[in-house]
């Protein structure tokens, strides 16, 4: 579809189904299952950042009465399965906070009192604890196998670069020699946290004969059986994994970390086994986001027209190689420009840190925010407004990209535009105060999704999908599905289905479910569509085609008749059995989704604290299932990518651990941080969705950075150039500068 | 270690239950009573998904003994509502969208509240530091203020 479609339900701001459930305290989440006989897995984890482990002891910890099993890494049934290293250590810890072993008790207590009866020797190692340093020619190698791939020379020596990225369209010397001004900077960016309020949890029961079962929490359940199943050697028909109601994800429960632990405790005590994380764990061992030094060279002509964009990136893996987002950062860092000659070279280094995990829009706030900063700096240089420049430059429909596809019809204009007419943008500022604006891209991912829609026999449809719900897609298929049937949204529920139900969906992540999954639910509703005119049509003698579906009911075109869902549904045991739509597909198609943000902050001048005064994010969706969501998804991308800038870091010692890892002291945005932040909804529907969806809950994140980044530099007056800019950052860049 | 046998009115239940001296009032709650409702977010009162009110003072329960709810009157998410009527700040919740994965929504909903009781008429500021102790990553607050402010509105109106 192209042109704007009228449509019965989608746009509405409906109550969610799984609405009422979270507000009473009924929707059960990861850690709200107990099962009879059940017991409890805890992990030991690593005091130090970089060490190699000479022995574990269990033995004390195996002869307490309150103890039912205790495991390692060589517990873990297949020695070669993907991942293995970072679920327990093998011979070495990499990072402060690494599994080391598990123990699962009568209780939470006993459990946690058996871990200190662990033994382990460990031989300590200088940790490598940043780029700089990872690089640098006298750095200890964290792997004597690591060679840099990507290389144009292959190494003859190990490396702490893990791999090396390029990308490359036009010619860059020429770019730049067409240049009039050229701006060039380096930013840098601190280790993150994805902050999601639900610790990670499971409760699982290992099955000898049968199924096991994992109740998670997790973006994917078809992954979490994938990597369990293969770690234990079973079946994966055999292990059914239930997604439980997920307290937050942003890419940092796609990984996987306590179930195959507790499947091997339980198959080892023979009981139930529940794990949760602490709080402090969580911090120290799942996410995190990669911190990045960027270097962006941008140059341009006197009037505007930017001739040439340049970028040198490094992203830290945490200690396992392939675990940064480096490929999407060089991706998407100068795709909100229709630029001809652009040139990224990217470089992945691995630190004695966590393995890094997905964080919302993974690589693409660091590159973009060093972009963005940069192309700010060079409207103050040409003199010309920075929305301006961004419209003489923008990206749109034909659009070579730097990574290979061509823009299709895309908003970028539209949100510029708008951020230019909004009302943050004509307001006044006053002493101490900065505005700045950026652009956003994520270019979105398609990928496979499952859905039965299940007609009842009152005609009323239960949708069963393979995605599980971070933030109200429940609501979107429902809406779809009653657009498709032209049935009341209430006529339907939506549930996530267990691994047994469904075949494959990809985890929900990539801005996918409401694009892809929305897909998938309008093909299976088309498929229920066709069955209730074949059994309409067969009641009335009819051939099907003589059938017309509308507003709900079966018309016989051949004469007369009306049969309503709950009527064909109701005898479908006469017509051929009870009906059920499928929707399995592999979706193409999923289409960019821009934004553009709004930011303005005062400073105290006297202590660096900053104040948000004003925030406006503006985003295209494509179509807006929900606005309510949509809006929603813009804002928490908005408030996350502001603690990113602003406040949020993990603070490290000199020996290599993490000295923050709590809510108390990485200090993630709270109500009383933040203002009312406006949103502006644009819709340019993508063709490849029936009803011109594009996916919206990554892009948002990526604005903040830099819009952040230039509203306090130029509230005082110097240009800031590392994230985040906490009060004393801020303090000094002040002090330095008079 | 020997348990602690404790009685406390819990959602207008009067429940009793043993229990070890050191376990915090969320573990009894989710543990021994089942009410699960309450979450937990980080253990150290950091962020207020579990929030309760004992005796209509907001705390969160994992900074209280259990033994400590010895004879005091206890409300958590579950007692809030009456059965399938929602309470007016559950109905603007939904009604706003001020919910995404919803596991901060219990607590924020137990505080919510807790502030109309304490302040019928708060300004948008006052609401947003009395909610300050309830971390919402999903939301930007944005929804739930403005849920909080309409309920705050809809209470005064029928009161």
């Amino acid at each position: 579809m192209s042109e704007a479609q009228d449509f019965k339900y989608i746009g509405q701001r409906t109550i969610r189904p799984d609405g009422h459930d979270k507000v009473t305290g009924r929707a059960n989440y990861a850690a709200d299952l107990a099962l009879p006989g059940m017991i409890w897995g805890k992990i030991l984890r690593s005091p130090h950042a970089h060490a190699v482990i000479n022995s574990i002891n269990t033995s004390k910890a195996e002869a307490d009465p309150d103890v039912f099993a205790v495991m390692t890494h060589a517990d873990i049934p297949n020695q070669t399965a993907s991942g293995i290293q970072n679920i327990l250590a093998k011979d070495k810890v990499f990072y402060h906070g690494h599994a080391v072993a598990a123990v699962a008790a009568i209780s939470e207590a006993a459990a946690e009192r058996a871990l200190s009866l662990i033994e382990v020797d460990y031989s300590i190692l200088k940790p490598v604890m940043n780029i700089d340093d990872a690089i640098s020619s006298d750095s200890p190698i964290l792997h004597d196998d690591l060679f840099t791939k990507g290389m144009v020379e292959e190494p003859t020596a190990p490396s702490n670069v893990a791999s090396r990225n390029e990308l490359s369209k036009g010619d860059i010397q020429a770019g730049f020699a067409e240049a009039e001004v050229i701006v060039e900077r380096e930013f840098r960016t601190a280790t993150v946290h994805q902050g999601y309020i639900e610790p990670h949890a499971c409760t699982v029961r290992y099955d000898e004969d049968g199924h096991s079962m994992i109740w998670c929490s997790t973006q994917g359940h078809f992954a979490v059986r994938a990597t369990t199943a293969s770690m234990l050697n079973i079946e994966q028909t055999k292990l059914n994994v239930i997604a439980s109601e997920i307290g937050g994800g942003f890419g940092g429960k796609l990984g996987v970390y306590l179930e195959p632990v507790a499947l091997v405790l339980s198959k080892k005590s023979g009981r139930p086994v529940k794990m949760q994380m602490d709080r402090n764990e969580v911090f120290m061992a799942s996410g995190p986001g990669s911190a990045t030094r960027n270097r962006v060279k941008i140059g341009a002509k006197k009037d505007g027209t930017i001739t040439a964009m340049e970028a040198k990136l490094f992203y830290e893996a945490g200690w396992a190689p392939g675990s940064s987002p480096l490929g999407p950062a060089c991706m998407t860092v100068f795709t909100p420009y229709d630029v001809d000659h652009q040139y990224v070279e990217g470089f992945e280094v691995v630190v004695n840190k966590a393995r890094c995990a997905a964080y919302r829009a993974p690589g693409a706030p660091q590159s973009e925010y060093a972009c963005e900063m940069v192309i700010n700096e060079l409207a103050d240089e040409l003199g010309l407004d920075p929305i301006d420049l961004r419209l003489k430059n923008v990206a749109k429909e034909g659009t070579q990209t730097l990574y290979g596809p061509k823009l299709k019809a895309v908003g970028l204009v539209e949100c510029l535009e708008a951020a230019k007419s909004s009302a943050q943008y004509k307001a006044a500022l006053k002493k101490n105060q900065g505005r700045g604006v950026a652009s956003g891209f994520w270019f979105n991912v398609g990928g496979e999704s499952s859905v039965v829609i299940n007609m009842n026999e009152d005609g009323t449809g239960t949708i069963v999908e393979g995605s599980p719900d971070i933030g109200g897609s429940r609501a979107s298929m429902q809406m779809m599905a009653a657009e498709e049937l032209q049935m009341p949204v209430e006529s339907f529920s939506a549930i996530i289905g267990d691994t047994q139900n469904l075949p494959y969906s990809n985890p929900t992540g990539g801005s996918r479910t409401t694009f892809a999954t929305g897909m998938a639910v309008v093909e299976a509703a088309a498929d229920v569509v066709s069955q209730l005119k074949e059994r309409a049509a067969a009641t009335w003698n009819v051939t099907p085609d003589q059938v017309e579906w509308k507003d709900g009911t079966a018309i016989n075109t051949n004469g007369e008749g009306v049969l309503s869902a709950a009527e064909i549904c109701g005898s479908a045991a006469k017509t051929g059995g009870h009906i059920s739509g499928r929707g399995n597909i592999s979706a193409r198609g999923a289409s960019p989704s821009f934004a553009v943000h709004l930011a303005d902050i005062e400073v105290d001048p006297d202590t660096g604290k900053t104040t948000v005064l004003r925030y406006t994010a503006i985003q295209d969706a494509g179509k807006a299932i929900h606005p309510g969501y949509v809006e929603g998804q813009y804002q928490g991308g908005s408030a996350q990518g502001i603690g990113w800038a602003l406040n949020e870091e993990y603070v490290y010692s000199e020996d290599g651990k993490l000295e923050n890892p709590g809510f108390l002291d990485y200090r993630i945005p709270l109500a009383s941080d933040l203002p009312m932040i406006e949103t502006v909804i644009v819709e340019v529907p993508n063709s490849f969705h029936p009803f011109g969806v594009r996916g919206i809950g990554e892009t948002g994140i990526i604005p903040p950075l830099a819009a952040c980044g230039t509203a306090v530099s130029n509230a005082i007056g110097v240009r800031m150039s590392e994230l985040p800019m906490s009060p004393p950052k801020i303090l000094k860049a002040i002090q330095d500068a008079s | 270690m020997e348990k602690t046998h404790v009685t406390a009115t819990v959602n207008g239940d009067v429940k009793e239950f043993l229990c070890d001296p050191s376990d915090t009032l969320l573990q009894v709650l989710r543990d021994e009573l089942g009410l699960t409702g309450t979450k937990e977010g980080c253990g150290s009162g950091d962020c207020g998904a579990c929030s309760v009110l004992i005796n209509d003072r907001l705390v969160c329960s994992c900074l209280v003994l259990g033994v400590e709810a010895n004879g005091e009157v206890v409300e958590t998410i579950e007692g809030i509502g009456n059965g399938d009527k929602l309470h007016v700040i559950q109905e603007k919740f939904l009604e706003h969208a001020a919910l995404q994965c919803g596991i901060c929504t219990p607590g924020l909903v137990i505080s919510t509240k807790a502030l109309l009781e304490e302040n019928p008429n708060p300004t948008e500021e006052e609401a947003r530091y009395y909610l300050a102790g309830n971390l919402c990553r999903c939301t930007g607050y944005d929804k739930i203020i403005k849920a909080v402010m309409d309920a705050a509105k809809t209470m005064r109106e029928d009161a």
